[in-house]
């Protein structure tokens, strides 16, 4: 079985933003909400490299473990869905993930949150596959049309992967070998590392 | 790079970052700051001295922030390992630590009550004496209820899933938490009105007082030992509740503010501080009103009165307020 990952490759990202552009026009993201976005290190300066960040799909998802309500799910390609009729918009997956993955409109009483939205992998929600009610609520499922998450799609220098973990291994390992060591994926030493060591 | 160099660029690194975490803003003000402040020190710009390295950034701060083109700040941190701890202290500790805590509170008390049995009232004289006004008592139950909803709802966050959801279903209990959110959300400001009261109406009558209060805790209340020590309208153990409850409720009060209009002034990192200090005072709030309560109803005879009617025995009153008593017939 797949195990569908994103892959970043911060030596090509070139803070286009199509990947944003795209997933925004694809699902009809409303106003004020972000479901990818690209993040740039050192803007300027020498060492300068761009990051397009969503919901990375984790094997062990922290925003699904600390949701009072249980409203996650992962399927079996290893994707991190919920489900909008549970959620209850407390904000507690946005404390936990180490991404920023979630958002929230901001739309009730007080500043208060209302249902949560973030990156569904082109792959909709717990609704019928293809249905008005997912579109509606999670946005296009592209994957239940056979296709790839529409933001890597559009990627202008192919910077963003998105697909077969083994597959997407595979073209990321040429690209290091052809440039040579060094030229590493921001944050791949660590996403959730307690203590770096400089080797 | 030699290892001078590198000191320079860690304390360049530091600055910035600080400045551009306490701002929360995207790198971008930080990135001006830095220059100004390489301007200020009469340096030439160096650029490859002012940019980071992806080691640094963990070391020097909690999270990794960069530039972006939305105007979001939130969406700036690329970034934040510190949700892993904010993880494990809300999915581990939390739960078991007030779950404990609770637990034990309730024991206890049962304990006592099923053992020692309630404090007896000795005499019964017939007349009555005011201990507390209408405006007090309306006060004290506004407060009171407004608690036990923001309590019960607050439970909910945290051990909802675990013992309700099995019970009623996913979507029912979806439901409830939803409905628990609002009633948490609102009734926290008659909560925070009636604890603002409180302090207005009561903060003269709990300063403690020489020689009493000492005197009263010493004698453990007269629980144990079956002594009446004197005390004024409050006795030290309900002048412990009051600062309890006056000093926990405005910690409750702004750290639930913060809550209800997120990222209003922090980042993320703030936002999970704050939920810690909101939760962990929380629970202990909450096992200090079940002893409260116990000794307000079950534990003490002749107490509930007080609040209730608002008319206390005179007998009761002389055996357990002595020099409130005096002071009152003084009047």
């Amino acid at each position: 079985m797949a195990r569908l990952k994103f892959l970043c490759d911060a030596n090509r990202c070139i803070d286009c933003n199509a990947c944003v552009t795209a997933c925004k026009n694809e699902h009809d993201v409303p106003w004020g909400i972000n479901r990818r976005r690209v993040v740039t290190i050192n803007d300027g300066k020498p060492g300068e490299r761009s990051v397009s960040m969503a919901c990375m799909h984790c094997t062990n998802p922290p925003c699904a473990a600390v949701c009072p309500v249980n409203c996650f799910y992962q399927t079996e390609d290893g994707l991190v869905l919920h489900s909008k009729e549970l959620c209850i918009g407390c904000g507690y997956c946005f404390y936990a993930c180490p991404f920023g993955a979630p958002q929230f409109p901001q739309v009730r009483n007080f500043g208060s949150r209302g249902k949560m939205d973030k990156c569904t992998y082109c792959a909709g929600g717990p609704d019928a596959d293809l249905s008005e009610e997912e579109y509606v609520r999670y946005g296009a499922n592209r994957l239940a049309e056979g296709k790839l998450p529409l933001c890597a799609e559009m990627c202008s220098t192919k910077a963003l992967l998105a697909g077969d973990g083994e597959i997407i291994t595979q073209i990321y390992k040429e690209r290091v070998v052809t440039r040579g060591y060094g030229s590493g994926a921001w944050g791949w030493k660590t996403a959730y590392g307690e203590t770096i060591v400089v080797t | 790079m030699t290892h001078g160099l590198n000191w320079i660029r860690a304390l360049v690194v530091m600055i910035t970052l600080v400045m551009g975490a306490q701002l929360g803003q995207a790198m971008v003000q930080a990135a001006g700051a830095q220059e100004a402040g390489a301007q200020a020190a009469g340096q030439a710009i160096n650029p490859t001295a002012m940019s980071v390295q992806e080691s640094q950034l963990l070391q020097d701060e909690t999270k990794i922030q960069g530039y972006l083109a939305q105007p979001d700040p939130k969406l700036a941190v690329l970034e934040q390992p510190l949700g892993r701890l904010w993880r494990t202290f809300h999915e581990a500790w939390l739960p078991w630590g007030s779950g404990i805590l609770i637990l034990a509170t309730v024991l206890l008390l049962g304990g006592v009550y099923l053992i020692k049995g309630p404090i007896q009232a000795d005499e019964v004289s017939g007349i009555k004496i005011l201990r507390f006004s209408a405006f007090e008592r309306f006060t004290h139950w506004m407060t009171a209820v407004s608690f036990i909803i923001l309590a019960l709802s607050g439970m909910n966050y945290i051990f909802g899933k675990r013992y309700l959801m099995p019970l009623i279903g996913p979507d029912s209990f979806a439901t409830l938490a939803q409905w628990g959110k609002y009633a948490h959300n609102f009734l926290a400001w008659p909560f925070m009105l009636g604890v603002l009261f409180m302090i207005v109406v009561w903060t003269k009558d709990n300063f403690p007082q020489r020689g009493v209060d000492w005197a009263w805790l010493k004698a453990g209340g007269g629980v144990f030992n079956n002594t009446h020590p004197s005390a004024g309208r409050f006795n030290a153990g309900q002048k412990m509740i009051f600062w309890w409850v006056a000093l926990a409720g405005i910690a409750m009060s702004v750290t639930g503010i913060m809550l209800l209009f997120p990222f209003a002034i922090f980042g993320v990192s703030g936002m999970q501080i704050t939920q810690v200090i909101h939760s962990v005072i929380g629970f202990l709030f909450i096992a200090v009103i079940i002893f409260h309560i116990y000794i307000g109803t079950l534990g003490m005879e002749g107490a509930y009165d007080a609040m209730g009617t608002g008319e206390v025995d005179v007998a009761w009153a002389r055996a357990h307020h002595d020099l409130w008593v005096e002071e009152q017939l003084r009047k």
